[in-house]
């Protein structure tokens, strides 16, 4: 049972990770490394301030400091004209420095006897059980975070954002500034993931300056699990199946974990080749739909066996 | 209203392939004029469309808009008050993005409260009624994708999005070229009807000499990024199609030549 709330915990929690890469790989069209040091950047800044005894507003500047990155690799892209995967790699180096600075100096810290925000509900609402209490809080805050994120992509920024992303010559086209539109979703997609690192730090009580990276691996995986089952639809549809998929990714990993790995192999190390792995060959399935196709075009043609 | 001044502009400069694509090139425009502009291939039509709304930067000259210089201006600021429409039909809208989200892109612009909703009951009920007047059925798909839409739907919708709020001037690039015939002249009549009901300042490009001298109030011709040739009023309602043809080979030395005109000649002779 507690195995099962685990993986809802985890898996609702990095539904805030996929959701900030729908709206990069999606949306926009780019895969944003900036995931990777963003997510360690919330962490971190969400760490530091929880210990300094201000659990909620630390999810709060984690979040912004995310944002914060965004719009660097945003201005990089659009004001330097860096490629932006090299733009989201030079953001995501640069904060591996940053991130050590805001810990000051040390790998990790420990949250250990702090408050959190998760202590705290669970003081006040005594009669759920611990795992549910945690989950409540997730439920809420990636709830939240889906709503606001949803409506946002129907104002008329967020409109041009998707624009953006379709048909940028239409956008400029419609006097509308891309470049100053990119820097923006940007900065609103890694708010998600780093909102998910400053959730992740105090949920498990711990934070480590290599948890982001891999996470732009997990966060795609989330996205096209979500997209198997609910197809590629609109925004609203897709954050839901984004969250949804990050779900379903949290269980494969959970039973794979349990089950299929024996203790001899260090578990954790293996996690990351499976979603390189899941990712690969979902990312690989329109290929290897057109290829069976012309396969059996191939047999079933005038000249087929 | 709208002017040119001495505008060049010079393609790879330096390199092998140097190539002038506007030669000190000069026009201006009145208020309320309709002006189509023919050309052979690689005139320099479609360049000088680019250099009117910011593309680029031109090399020399001043480009001058309602008496203000915008020949510094980014293009998205120009795109306040020029709308332009492309010959291909994939440019002018966004695939994803449905009907009405297209349009309210365009109804809401550069300004407007970005975080506003873009779609409210009144703007979506303005672009019905747009719509209706097409007469092609698009006020009743307003949730479906522009991507799903044939050429010739695409293009009207483009239409709509560069007039909804009427623009000071109206680009028209072969805005119908890449159309079947019968398709074509319904985008045609919205254009006219649209040019008109708002009064629109506009210049067409086309490939089509015949609809050219029969459309709007002025025709210009190009060649080697230079007008060659600048008719208007009684001389051009006089004109003859060989007549021009006549005056084109005179003054470029050589035959007009577009390899698009050759198949509507055919039809229309
Ligand atoms: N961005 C560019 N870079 C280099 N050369 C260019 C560029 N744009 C246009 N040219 C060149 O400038 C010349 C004029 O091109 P333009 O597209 O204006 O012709 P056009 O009159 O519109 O012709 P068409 O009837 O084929 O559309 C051509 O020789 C073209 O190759
Ligand atoms: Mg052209």
């Amino acid at each position: 049972m507690s195995l099962v709330l685990g993986a809802l915990q985890l898996g609702v929690m990095y539904g805030l990770l996929a959701i900030g890469i729908f709206i990069s790989f999606r949306i926009l069209n780019i895969p944003d490394l900036t995931t990777e040091g963003s997510f360690g950047f919330g962490l971190c800044v969400s760490a530091m301030i929880t210990i300094a005894g201000h659990p909620y507003f630390a999810v709060l500047a984690g979040c912004l400091a995310g944002a914060l990155a965004g719009v660097i690799t945003g201005l990089l892209t659009t004001k330097c004209k860096i490629h932006p995967i090299l733009a989201g790699i030079l953001t995501m180096t640069g904060l591996y420095s940053i991130n050590l600075f805001v810990m000051k100096g040390s790998s990790n810290v420990s949250l250990i006897n702090t408050d959190t925000v998760f202590s705290d509900i669970r003081a006040l609402l005594p009669f759920l059980s611990k795992d549910v209490s945690r989950l409540a809080v997730i439920i809420v805050l990636t709830a939240v975070a889906a709503v606001l994120v949803a409506a946002f992509f129907k104002t008329r920024l967020g409109l041009s954002i998707r624009a953006a992303g379709d048909n940028e010559t239409m956008v400029r086209a419609s006097s509308i500034n891309v470049d100053r539109v990119k820097v923006i979703s940007l900065a609103v997609s890694n708010a998600c993931v780093a909102l998910n690192g400053a959730i992740l730090a105090q949920y498990q009580d711990y934070a480590d300056i290599s948890t982001g990276s891999g996470m732009l691996i997990v966060g795609l995986a989330s996205v096209i699990i979500g997209e198997a089952f609910f197809g590629k639809r609109g925004v609203t549809v897709g954050i839901i199946s984004a969250v949804i998929g990050s779900t379903i990714y949290r269980i494969i990993i959970t039973v794979i974990t349990k089950y299929l790995i024996t203790s001899s192999m260090a578990s954790a190390s293996w996690l990351k080749l499976i979603s390189a792995v899941i990712v690969g060959i979902a990312l690989s399935i329109p290929a290897i739909k057109s290829a069976f196709a012309k396969f059996k075009m191939k047999k079933g043609g005038p000249f087929g066996a | 209203m709208l002017k040119l001044e001495s505008v060049s502009k010079t393609f790879s400069k330096d390199t092998p392939n140097e190539h002038k694509a506007l030669d000190n090139l000069s026009l201006a425009v009145d208020s309320g004029e309709f002006v189509t502009v023919v050309g052979s291939n690689g005139a320099g039509k479609s360049t000088l469309f680019n250099a009117i709304c910011g593309t680029f930067m031109v090399d020399a000259g001043a480009i001058m808009l309602d008496n203000k210089d915008i020949t510094y201006l980014p293009d998205f600021k120009r795109a306040r008050v020029i709308g332009r429409v492309f010959q291909d039909p994939m440019k002018g809208t966004a695939p994803n993005l449905t009907i009405e989200e297209n349009l309210a892109l365009a109804y809401s612009g550069g300004n407007g409260r970005m975080l506003g909703f873009a779609l409210n009951s009144k703007a979506v009920e303005k672009f019905r009624t747009e719509l209706e007047k097409f007469g092609m059925g698009l006020e009743n798909r307003m949730k479906t994708k522009v991507g799903l839409l044939s050429g010739g739907q695409r293009q009207a919708v483009t239409l709509l999005m560069c007039t909804i709020v009427p623009p000071r001037l109206l680009l028209l690039d072969e805005h119908t070229a890449a159309l079947d015939p019968a398709m074509s002249d319904k985008i045609m009549e919205i254009t006219k009807d649209i040019v008109k009901s708002n009064n629109l300042t506009t210049i067409m490009i086309t490939h089509n000499l015949n609809f050219a001298m029969r459309t709007g109030t002025r025709t210009i011709m190009m060649d080697s990024g230079k007008i060659i040739l600048d008719i208007s009023g009684e001389e051009r309602d006089k004109m003859s199609l060989s007549e021009l043809l006549e005056l084109y080979s005179q003054r470029s030395d050589k035959v007009f030549d577009n390899d698009r005109m050759l198949l509507t000649k055919r039809t229309e002779i």
